[in-house]
């Protein structure tokens, strides 16, 4: 009698059961699936009933104001935008201005981070103190306070744009923010673009392959005049041949203001600034702890190989500290860019103040308008991890660790 | 943070409340208590005075229903809101009247689940500049930086009469008065602007009122006045009364001073007014001496506005639109009958 080999466990099924709750067996599929249900119809319960008081209420509800007519105007527009636009377009204007105050932000505070960290660090009594005292100054001081601080007790003592400081007669500093003349394309600007893009291109594969003789041949090869000349020189033939690239539209006192020119409104100035000496504070100590957790024979190894203290910590130190410091290192970012929503304090238009400001209280749409802001927030928070997780992944490999 | 708070209070308020009708005056008296929005301080309308108590002609409006409901007016709480938070606050419960400088406009009026109830104040929308830019109307403000409070009509007007008249200018939107005004003091802003109402309240703040001026131009309508939730006519019904009361008072010739001898009177339209004859006030869901109890609480109308922002004032803001109708203004309320 030939005995039938048992058919093997159905894959699918014992990995579904064993995501839905290891070994409790089907009584327990069947609780998590009722459990599931119970959620979703909790959360459908949660939403109708919303949806039919607020109809009882007579409170508009819905999207559909996303396509009304906004009405008001935005002191800073990465996007062309007027008062006649819609709502849509606020909250796009909103969105890239939060993005950009945080990815300056976020460019300022690393590096400025990194350098008070590093420098706390330093044997150089005086540099390590004036760090440490930083790091104790910045980060024990409310950062709404340091808003209004560099809003109105710096920028404030600004002259009026009449006597604005002018600097070599094109670009002005004043209380209405900094004015620098403006580039504005011409035809012979896309030529001059390319001739630019192939010239760091060259000088990259020039990079490469000296850096190659050095490791093949120990020959060190002077490539800096030749990469200066490419740079320089590839360009401006370029802009010889096919005219000027650009001109600049440089910036004058008309009436209150100065017309003509590109403005970097004060606004923008004091939130930057006060979001990135914030941030640095905290960056400084995630520096300085990851440089610790480093094994002093790292940095002796350095020294008996003969480098420099310098190219230690840039060549062997800092890249094995960057995972320590890599996951609050992101942390610091997240904040950031959550912290930028303060902007509503010294009326930077910011997502928070023009999306979940202005027009929530002209729509009066409580409930929705909360709830995309929230979602946006969460959603750019989710990408910089992801982009931070991404680097780790990448840093743990080349570390040899994955 | 407040108004998250606040929107998630809205948010489950309508999520989880069954959506019976309201039953605000029984709440009130429950509670006994009225909650009551106002400014974080706008003086004339609302603002605390120097010994901490509430006052203005917004703030009135409260007490009088108050007293219209309690025969006290002490019995308020006020709630100070911004510009941006008042109508959460309204529609999540947290106060039963807004009474905060608030413009009635269809769109306000239709989509926020709430009701105005009257007009306290007749208002417009001016310009405050330095003297020294000497500029002297608001045509000549072609290219100047505006600073304006975020979530009023005040922006949106900005926005057409610059546009409409074909100037361009710099807003800076601040979410509170006091920011926008302090923005304005440092120099950031050639203009502030605002109600009428308001500019000449925000001047005192400044550290010398003198070299500040308000430009001629009035650029808008803004009808101020108070605001009640749907779906409680009665609720509606007395806030809409109690201004009405006022400005019938004023009419009637009854002020706080006066207010007991003229009960005794024979006229029947005073004997209407003051329920010793019918039971109108009743019918509203109050007492029959409704009227004599706002009167004695804050004055008539007339008595309201001279104190809090006309002539009895530091604001001394002209009656002109808010006189009664038949003094050559424009308030105006229905009979007592």
């Amino acid at each position: 009698m030939a005995v039938e080999a048992r058919s093997p466990p159905p894959q699918f099924v014992a990995r579904l059961r064993r995501a839905l709750g290891g070994r409790a067996g089907w009584s327990g599929f069947a609780l998590q699936i009722l459990f599931v249900a119970a959620l979703a119809w909790l959360a459908y319960e949660i939403v109708a009933n919303a949806r039919a008081n607020l109809e009882a209420q007579r409170i508009t509800s819905g999207f559909g104001f996303l396509a009304n007519t906004a009405g008001f105007d935005v002191s800073q527009n990465l996007i062309p935008y007027s008062g006649s636009d819609t709502y849509t377009r606020v909250f796009f204007v909103g969105l890239l201005n939060t993005l950009l105050v945080a990815a300056i932000g976020i460019f300022f505070a690393t590096i400025l981070g990194f350098l008070v960290g590093l420098g706390r660090l330093s044997p150089n009594w005086l540099l390590s103190r004036v760090a440490g005292a930083y790091v104790e100054l910045i980060r024990n001081l409310p950062l709404l306070f340091q808003i209004l601080f560099w809003y109105l007790a710096v920028l404030a003592t600004l002259p009026n744009p009449r006597q604005g400081v002018s600097l070599f007669g094109i670009a002005f500093l004043s209380n209405r923010g900094f004015v620098i003349p403006k580039p504005i394309g011409h035809e012979g600007l896309t030529a001059f673009v390319v001739a630019l893009l192939i010239a760091i291109a060259a000088a990259q594969l020039l990079r490469s392959y000296a850096r190659r003789l050095l490791f093949d041949s120990g020959r060190v090869l002077r490539i800096w005049p030749y990469v200066l000349a490419l740079l320089i020189g590839l360009p401006l033939l370029a802009a010889l041949v096919f005219g000027k690239p650009v001109t600049f539209e440089i910036p004058e006192l008309k009436g209150f203001n100065f017309s003509g020119g590109s403005r970097v409104i004060p606004e923008f100035v004091a939130l930057t600034l006060a979001l990135s000496t914030y941030t640095a504070a905290f960056i400084a100590e995630i520096v300085r702890a990851g440089v610790l957790s480093v094994h002093k024979g790292q940095m002796e190894a350095g020294s008996s190989l003969g480098l420099a203290r310098g190219q230690t910590l840039r060549l062997i130190v800092v890249p094995q500290a960057m995972r320590v410091i890599l996951p609050p290192l992101t942390n610091q970012y997240l904040n950031l860019t959550k912290n930028s929503s303060l902007a509503v304090a010294i009326g930077y238009p910011d997502l928070f103040s023009v999306f979940a400001g202005t027009t929530l209280s002209q729509t009066g749409q409580a409930i929705e308008i909360i709830a995309i802001t929230m979602g946006v927030y969460l959603l750019i928070s989710l990408v910089t991890s992801a982009i931070m997780s991404f680097y780790g992944w990448r840093l743990g490999r080349s570390l040899g660790n994955t | 943070m407040n108004r998250v708070s606040l929107v998630l209070t809205a948010a489950l308020a309508a999520a989880f409340s069954s959506p019976a009708t309201a039953q605000t005056l029984k709440t009130v008296k429950e509670r006994g208590q009225l909650s009551c929005g106002v400014s974080q301080g706008l003086p004339g309308f609302s603002a605390p005075d120097d010994k901490g108590n509430w006052a203005g002609l917004d703030v009135d409006i409260c007490r009088a229903v108050a007293a219209a409901i309690f025969g006290d007016a002490g019995k308020v709480k006020f709630v100070p809101l911004s510009a941006k938070d008042r109508f959460t606050a309204l529609q999540s419960g947290e106060i039963d009247v807004l009474s905060r400088n608030t413009t009635w406009t269809l769109s306000r009026d239709t989509s926020l689940g709430a009701n105005f109830t009257g007009v306290t104040y007749y208002d417009g929308q001016g310009f405050l500049v330095k003297k020294s830019l000497k500029v002297n109307s608001a045509l000549e403000l072609n290219s100047a930086s505006v600073c304006v409070q975020t979530g009023t009509t005040t922006e949106q007007n900005l926005a057409d009469y610059f546009k409409g008249n074909n100037m361009k200018y710099e807003v800076i939107a601040f979410s509170s008065a006091d920011e926008t005004v302090k923005a304005y003091e440092s120099g950031r802003c050639d203009v502030f602007t605002s109600d009428v109402s308001q500019l000449y309240a925000e001047r005192l703040k400044l550290s010398n009122p003198a070299e500040h001026a308000v430009l001629p131009e009035v650029i808008s309508k803004e009808p101020l006045g108070p605001m009640v939730r749907h779906g409680d006519d009665q609720w509606f019904d007395i806030v809409k009364w109690t201004l009405f009361a006022m400005v019938d008072a004023e009419e009637l010739g009854v002020t706080q001073k006066n207010v007991d001898e003229m009960a005794k009177s024979d006229k029947p339209e005073l004997k209407r007014a003051f329920g010793t004859d019918g039971n109108l006030g009743e019918q509203l869901g109050l007492t029959k001496d409704f009227m004599s109890r706002i009167v004695k609480a804050v004055g008539n109308y007339g008595e309201s506005f001279d104190r809090n922002v006309g002539a009895g004032s530091k604001l001394g803001i002209a009656r002109g639109l808010n006189q009664l109708w038949n003094k050559g203004g424009i308030q105006y309320a229905p009979p007592i009958r």
